[in-house]
Formats: C-alpha cells, structure tokens, sequence
C-alpha cells in the first residue's frame, strides 16, 4: 500500500524531499516504518529519536498504518 | 478561554495581553522568548523556525486547554512565529491571566515546557561556519 509521508526538520535534510508516496507493506505498523526507514537511511539511527504522527496526532510503535493515513515524521522538536 | 496563534508575522506581547484580560484577574504573566546571539561558544547570525503547521496548533491547543483544567487560570493565549528570525526577534509568547499569580506563573511555565518537548515546531541555528537542527542528535 501507499502511504502520504510528511517530513520535516532535519528528517528532510537525510530523506532529501518533504512529501513522497511510499510504498510500504498492508497492515504495516508505526515500528515497521521506523524498522524500515532506519534500514535504508541510518543517519535516523543518530538522531536523539523520532516520533510518527498519523493524521496529525502522536502514535505508538503499535499504530497499524492505513492507506488513508497522513504520516509525518517527527525528528526531536525545538520550538520556543 | 485560549488564544492559539502560528503565523510568519511579528508577535505582539501587546495582542497577547488584550486577549487575556479579564476584570476577574489579579494579574498577568507574559513570558517572551527571544532569539538568543550565542549557543555553547559559537555566535548566532539567526534562526530559522519551521511548522507542521495543522498539527502544531493542535498541539498548542491542548497544551492550552490542559493548562486551564489543571490551573486555576481565567485565560492562555500561545503564539508562535516561523520563518527567518533576527537576534532579539520573538519565536514565542505566551499569556497567562488568573485571579492569583501564583497559577499563571505555573501555568505559564507549564505551556512553554509543554511546548517545548511536544509541538512540532523545529529550530535551524544559522552559525559563521554552518547551520544545525537544534536538538536534533543526542
């Protein structure tokens, strides 16, 4: 299935765009898409951690991704 | 009642107060971040805040509502600016008013800490010799 990825701060910079298409597998959940991401970019392995929002709400690594879903990557947060 | 701004616009400590005042306060608590010129040893030229926008305002209004459940605050406004920002320019303010200080004070600390480990909002630092997502490695 295909899921809209969202990406931003420095989680652009190591994937190289802001918003891609990603084929991933049915049922997939959150921690296959960290699982997955990690495999094929390890600079995400460096970060002090990253978090995903799914419709644009904090999910666990449990979280079963839909094709409907609007994911974002969130690399650590430093507003203010 | 909460106030939620996120704008590329200048903020405004004038616009925060009008909205938090209330005849039932004792007092207002207005905490303004500032763009600081150092970080560790190395000079700040400026910085550049970026926003998941529609999520980041969710975010800032629970922080916001949660703030009025937990405290006894009368109002909470939360503004936030992005794009390109000066040494001494304003990424942040929030208010709060109640009819003691001692709960806006917590309250405000609150929402700015709040804010901090959970909005997503990220920083750029801009140096002489390179930039960095502040925050970003361990």
């Amino acid at each position: 299935m295909e899921i809209n990825l969202l990406v931003f701060g420095i989680a652009k910079d190591i994937l190289g765009y802001t918003q891609h298409d990603l084929v991933i597998s049915e049922s997939s959940t959150i921690k296959d898409l960290k699982l997955l991401l990690s495999k094929n970019y390890p600079a995400f392995e460096k970060l002090a951690k990253f978090d995903i929002a799914v419709n644009q709400e904090y999910r666990k690594d449990s979280y079963i991704l839909n094709p409907r879903d609007e994911v974002a990557i969130i690399p650590p947060v430093s507003g203010g | 009642m909460v106030d939620i701004r996120l704008t590329d616009q200048l903020l405004s400590s004038k616009v925060c107060e009008q909205f938090i005042q209330d005849d039932k306060a004792g007092g207002h608590v207005i905490f303004i971040g500032t763009v600081r010129n150092h970080t560790s040893n190395r000079n700040v030229l400026h910085l550049e805040f970026e926003a998941y926008a529609p999520m980041a305002k969710k975010e800032m209004e629970k922080i916001a509502t949660s703030a009025l459940s937990k405290y006894d605050v009368l109002h909470v406004a939360i503004h936030h600016r992005t794009g390109k920002l000066e040494i001494g320019e304003i990424p942040v303010i929030i208010g709060v008013s109640s009819a003691h200080r001692k709960a806006a004070f917590e309250a405000c600390e609150y929402c700015i800490d709040t804010l901090k480990e959970r909005v997503p909002i990220w920083k750029k630092e801009y140096f002489e010799n390179g930039e960095v997502w502040v925050a970003a490695h361990p």
